[in-house]
């Protein structure tokens, strides 16, 4: 058999099912009987819906958080599956999970595939840093803890080397923050000013309170199948037309680059593979855990040059309406840390033309970008 | 006043570098056969090439501020007065980066790319960790 490429994965696959929770409804009220389990549960009921399948059709279970894909197969009675296995609760991890699943599907290992992300983070207290949380111990003796603060330093570098000041960040989060506004499930849906950015405090300087993103819970399933089952289920199938992933696995969460040399890679190899360019992108959603991390990721992508992300972000070119609408749904500071889960289920409801008031008009191809220590891309497309 | 600040833990592989810190030497592996040398010392091949043949090189002690940041949130009870307080990630002379903090400064005058020189802080009797402090 002669070498296969991502070539001859284009648009084989395709999302025929998405389920979600209300992230602004469970923010505002407590559960004692909610946690990752039975928040998937709720996801992977509605995903199922949305799809027009019955479980029984769902022969791969990725699950993503959620620890123990046991406990979780036997609360959805799923017993003689063809794939079973637990991802790690990281934002790099969506992608690979949906690229698991649609291996899965590609070989032929499985037909029908759900992947389902659990996050009860708000519920039992989640800091990602601190005491107990898993911080380097060479680093902890000085106090350094938390991903925010690892991108904060990356941030500081970016502001030197660029001449970027702290204002800038405040498109991103005024942006996202924009979008939530139109998202009914949305966490934090007020209006918010530059002032009130640039009023907020600091968590780890130069970083604010709203460059981070939020701790809430919820849940994500995507239900995948091949692109021939596919065409006849319930809804419109959004084809995984490419997807690539380039590692940066060192040491330290800083990296001198900014993530962008692993995204550029994943963008050249989606961008190759799908015959598409820059300018068929109709929206686009970053994995931003912290705002300095879209710019990291436009500029990775090659939305444009090194440098000049700081500057492309501003003056709405990154809001609906703009050049590049991006993180459509309010993104991790605003709609809900699904950990890039709720950034796919956007680009589906995009490319369905369900997004409601936030919609992008005809909207035929999106891109997911993610730039973390497992970067990763993906380009998704209707017919 | 007791010290109440996390302390550091030492292994098997690393032992060597906080004795070395006690003695006042800042020491990291450098590989005998491709000269690369490396933080953290958490490792007995040599990420670059694999060799198993290292050896603890005494290095120049001064750097430059990769980055720095100032923590506002409270993440570590021991840390609470301090707040607000800096950790930098330091650029050594040799290459190796490391995270650590800032001294005899006023967090003011921190500037990318600012040299730095390596000082000890005895912390305990058993431990001595690095800190940097601005070459004036």
């Amino acid at each position: 058999m002669a070498q296969m490429t991502l070539y001859d994965f284009k648009d084989k696959v395709c999302f025929v099912g998405v389920g979600d929770t209300n992230y602004g409804a469970l923010y505002r009220t407590k559960d004692p009987r909610r946690n990752q389990y039975t928040l998937g549960v709720e996801a992977f009921k509605a995903a199922l819906d949305d799809a027009g399948l019955n479980k029984d059709e769902i022969d791969g279970l990725i699950l993503v958080r959620i620890p123990s894909y046991q406990l979780f197969a036997d609360m959805v009675g799923l017993r003689y599956l063809r794939a079973a296995n637990t991802f790690r609760g990281e934002g790099r991890m969506s992608a690979l999970a949906v690229q698991y699943a649609a291996m899965l599907i590609c070989s032929g290992l499985c037909s029908t595939v759900a992947v389902v992300y659990g996050n009860d983070g708000r519920s039992v207290g989640a800091t990602y840093g601190g005491e107990g949380e898993g911080s380097s111990p060479y680093d902890v003796l000085y106090g350094m803890t938390s991903p925010g603060a690892a991108v904060a330093h990356m941030w500081r570098r970016y502001m030197h080397e660029y001449g970027a000041r702290e204002e800038h960040l405040a498109a991103v989060a005024t942006s996202n923050r924009r979008h939530a506004g139109l998202n009914p499930k949305a966490v934090f849906r007020d209006p918010l000013t530059l002032e009130t950015y640039l009023t907020s405090r600091y968590i780890a300087a130069p970083l604010r309170l709203y460059d981070y993103c939020l701790i809430n819970d919820g849940a994500v399933a995507l239900i995948l199948t091949g692109a021939e089952r596919a065409r006849d289920l319930r809804k419109p199938p959004v084809y995984l037309t490419a997807t690539a992933t380039c590692t940066d696995l060192t040491f330290f969460y800083t990296v001198d680059d900014f993530f962008r040399d692993g995204v550029r890679r994943c963008a050249e190899a989606v961008f190759g593979a799908s015959g598409l360019t820059h300018k068929d992108i109709q929206v686009c959603q970053i994995y931003d855990n912290f705002t300095p991390t879209v710019i990291f990721g436009l500029e990775g992508a090659s939305f444009c040059k090194y440098g000049e992300g700081f500057q492309f972000v501003q003056n709405g070119r990154i809001s609906l309406g703009g050049e590049l609408p991006v993180n459509t749904s309010g993104g991790h500071t605003s709609e809900s840390y699904m950990q890039g889960f709720g950034l796919h289920a956007e680009n589906i409801r995009q490319l369905r033309g369900e997004a409601g008031d936030r919609q992008v008009p005809n909207c035929q191809v999106a891109m997911y970008i993610c730039p973390a220590p497992i970067c990763a891309a993906h380009i998704m497309t209707r017919r | 006043m007791a010290y109440e600040k996390p302390l550091p833990q030492p292994t098997a592989i690393d032992a060597p570098y906080w004795e070395y810190l006690r003695q006042h030497e800042l020491r990291l592996p450098r590989c005998q056969e491709c000269g690369h040398i490396f933080f953290p010392p958490n490792k007995v091949y040599c990420p670059s090439c694999l060799s198993d043949r290292l050896e603890w090189v005494k290095l120049s002690g001064r750097g430059k501020v990769w980055s720095w940041v100032v923590f506002h949130q409270r993440y570590f009870s021991s840390f609470a007065n301090d707040i607000p307080y800096v950790v930098a990630f330091i650029e050594l002379e040799e290459g190796p980066r490391l995270m650590s903090t800032l001294v005899d400064c006023d967090q003011g005058e921190i500037r990318c790319d600012m040299p730095v020189e390596v000082v000890y802080d005895d912390i305990t009797p058993e431990f001595t960790i690095p800190k940097f402090r601005p070459i004036r």
